[in-house]
């Protein structure tokens, strides 16, 4: 097992950095949000895929980087940072992971080289109903037909192909077959999302049953742990600035004991999810056999960590932090929405606990 | 350089194999399985006694220290291999030490030649028990307002005042202590010595704590004459080597947190049961299930900050985090213990509990001091928030 990045995914996660920060800084989501766009940004997308980033996971024969889960985690963390909307994590992570894992010759040749090049966009379309419940689905699939519904689907208004998780297998589905209607939601994170309704939509069942929703989804918590990371490092960052500038009773609050030791439980929390993260991603590239309980391990660590440093956010942020003038509040928003996306930290230490045997 | 590694691991797990005693392969019972050495000390069993004779003699229980000071001379590679190998065949550790965890360390960076050649391989080899001569009754947390008085006597130091806390000091051979050397500055009077206890004034009293066990001790010291060769350091320069000793400290209270070998899930499934397979109480079940989380993430971080370590990170600094979070972790752990163990949990003597169940009483009463030993957590999280995060008092 290893933390630290080699040289190739270290270039990676500086270049990540810089470029979110000069060409995605939370003002550009701030200005969609404005717009009413609902978390569409097809330049920025086009802008990400030309570095590379849609394709880090797959292999160079389908025309990645070949790169891993350890290198797209750290362009994720970046991202997360600056709370970039953008499908990095649906279709670079988890719907290409879905077609490495679960996709048949055909499927991998077909579309894997379109969501490397950033042309099409994946996403997995998961849960029915309001909490991440994988193994209750009802979805029906007969003679290449899908039924069912899919609800609060990730960047499922922007995306060209699904891959809908049934409770024992995994289904693909064009965004235009026919039977497939989408009403798009616009949600608080600003990044939107979509209810799909099959009825008889064309759909291809791709290989493995319902270990392999679990493969998947395992794959998608713990890339979703590394924005969530990113997202908390920002915060902690920019709260523990303000600490550093803001003066009442004639001196800087973070001279203040009580906002000293706030800050110094927010970072030990926050670096200890740090190393779950980092060993979770670092399993999916060695391929450990526990990667279930790093998953949910990571997931849940970084649900809590990620609720925590965004309260924080605003709280030691005072008045300002409640303004929407002030970012704290995208933060707080992506937060939540990425807390619940693919199971919150309830969710998971329910899991945890089955995966140990009590 | 990989086979060098293999090769120093065949000869290793040989050596290991042909030495250690089948006995010292067993899990230990408890406290009273720890061997801490010394001129008095009474051996649990001949193989305990000859486990640290050879392991002393090989200097592995302090695998990297220098040769030339009795230590093993081993690089982090090979000791890691050590490690590896002594945890593959369950060895007990041969010897539980503040002077290797504590002292060493400190005499390798500040003490001079003669010191060393004279302390080093007595700790190596588990010959001379050190305590700690820190706290006093009016300096705990404000350690460095400590008063114990150390005047400069010509041909000698010569000591008057009392230490409280000192762990082990009744059965302690020698003690490293901080003295003041000068009363007209805080920090910068201060002095770091070593004092044999069997110097007349040098009197201990054992501390009965709330678990019922003492394992601290007032310390009280009535014109102690001390030789001056026993100043480590320059004189006043004790607060540096205060301060790094008190890392390595906490570093080490923080590892109480991991490796105990009950673990909360057996309790709570012993004595709340399962259900269709699961915990029957789901409360309990969710709060055990974010504490073993806590544990993973520990270690896990643990585990990070060696291997950034290695690559020539400063990760010293860090000691204040993990001992916060150490101390959290071993406490959180002790009273999902006493929870999930119910009215078996809360035991104190007797035929009608077994002596797993006291344990469980008595580890959660002691893990209390966890977030007071070696540095309050309120104190360590000040040192996190000014040296790591850069957040200042005003002034």
């Amino acid at each position: 097992m290893t933390f630290t990045l080699n040289d190739e995914q270290r270039m990676l996660k500086d270049a990540a950095r810089d470029f979110f920060r000069e060409q995605a800084p939370v003002s550009r989501l701030r200005k969609q949000r404005d717009e009413k766009k609902n978390g569409r940004d097809p330049e920025l997308w086009r802008d990400m895929a030309a570095m590379g980033w849609a394709g880090v996971i797959i292999p160079e024969e389908f025309g990645g980087a070949g790169l891993g889960y350890v290198a797209l985690g750290a362009v994720l963390e970046e991202a997360g940072r600056t709370l970039a909307a953008s499908p990095l994590h649906s279709s670079a992570l988890a719907g290409a992971s879905a077609l490495l894992l679960a996709g048949t010759d055909a499927q991998k040749a077909e579309w894997l080289p379109k969501i490397a090049s950033g042309e099409v966009i994946a996403t997995l379309a998961v849960d029915e109903g309001a909490h991440h419940a994988p193994g209750k689905s009802k979805l029906k699939f007969v003679a290449g037909k899908l039924s069912g519904e899919k609800k609060y689907v990730a960047d499922g208004h922007i995306a060209d192909l699904f891959i809908v998780a049934g409770a024992d297998g995994l289904y693909l589905v064009k965004g235009d077959a026919a039977g497939l209607t989408r009403r798009e939601l616009v949600t608080s994170d600003s990044r939107g999302a979509a209810d799909l309704s099959f009825n008889g939509a064309a759909a291809e069942a791709m290989n493995g049953g319902a270990d392999m929703v679990e493969a998947v989804l395992d794959r998608a918590r713990i890339g979703l742990a590394a924005e969530m990371l990113g997202q908390a490092s920002e915060a902690f960052e920019i709260t523990s600035e303000y600490l550093k500038t803001r003066k009442q009773f004639g001196q800087v609050i973070g001279g203040f004991q009580a906002l000293q030791h706030r800050a110094a439980k927010l970072f030990t929390d926050l670096e200890l999810t740090r190393s779950c993260v980092l060993a979770a991603l670092d399993a999916l590239d060695r391929g450990a056999k526990s990667i279930p309980e790093y998953a949910s391990l990571a997931k849940a660590r970084a649900s809590e960590t990620v609720h925590l440093a965004s309260n924080e956010l605003v709280q030691l942020h005072g008045g300002i932090g409640m303004t929407d003038a002030h970012d704290a509040g995208f933060y707080l928003k992506r937060a939540r929405t990425a807390e619940a996306l693919y199971g919150g930290a309830a969710f998971h230490r329910d899991r945890y606990a089955s995966l140990l045997g009590f | 350089m990989t086979d060098q590694l293999e090769a120093f691991r065949t000869e290793t797990r040989a050596w290991l194999e042909a030495n250690c005693p089948q006995s010292m392969r067993q899990p230990m019972a408890g406290e009273e399985d720890y061997v801490w050495g010394g001129r008095n000390y009474k051996f649990q069993s001949e193989d305990a006694k000859r486990w640290l004779e050879r392991m002393g003699a090989k200097g592995w229980t302090a695998p990297v220290w220098p040769k030339e000071y009795g230590g093993g001379g081993l690089s982090s590679a090979e000791n890691r291999v050590l490690q590896q190998e002594l945890a593959r065949i369950n060895a007990r550790p041969a010897l539980f030490s503040f002077g290797v965890w504590m002292l060493g360390p400190v005499l390798l960076e500040y003490a001079n030649e003669e010191q060393k050649k004279e302390h080093l391989p007595k700790i190596v080899r588990g010959e001379i028990r050190w305590c700690q001569g820190y706290s006093e009754p009016g300096a705990g947390s404000d350690l460095a307002g400590l008063q114990t008085k150390c005047e400069d006597k010509g041909d000698h130091w010569l000591i008057n005042g009392q230490k409280v806390w000192t762990s082990y000091a009744n059965y302690a051979d020698w003690c490293f202590c901080l003295v003041r050397t000068d009363t007209s500055v805080k920090h910068e009077g201060i002095s770091f010595v070593l004092i044999d206890m069997t110097t007349p004034g040098v009197e201990t009293r054992p501390i009965k704590l709330i678990s019922g066990s003492s394992p601290f001790c007032e310390t009280f010291f009535t014109d102690v004459k001390i030789p001056k060769g026993n100043m480590v350091g320059r004189l006043n320069g004790g607060w540096e080597i205060a301060k790094r000793l008190l890392q390595y400290e906490r570093t080490n209270i923080s590892g109480f947190g991991s490796g105990q070998r009950v673990d909360v899930v057996d309790i709570a499934r012993k004595h709340v049961g399962l259900e269709d397979g699961v915990l029957a109480d789901r409360d309990l079940r969710a709060r055990i299930s974010g504490h073993k989380m806590f544990e993973r993430a520990y270690a896990l971080s643990v585990q990070r900050a060696q291997e950034e370590a290695k690559a020539g990170g400063n990760v010293s600094h860090m000691a204040s985090m993990f001992k916060v979070a150490g101390a959290n972790l071993n406490q959180e752990r002790c009273e999902l213990m006493v929870e999930a163990a119910g009215n078996r949990g809360l035991g104190w003597a007797g035929e009608g509990f077994a002596p797993d169940d006291l344990a469980i009483t008595r580890g959660w009463l002691r893990s209390k001091g966890n977030s007071i030993e070696g540095g309050t957590t309120e104190i360590n999280l000040n040192v996190v928030a000014k040296r790591v995060l850069g957040l200042r008092d005003t002034q």
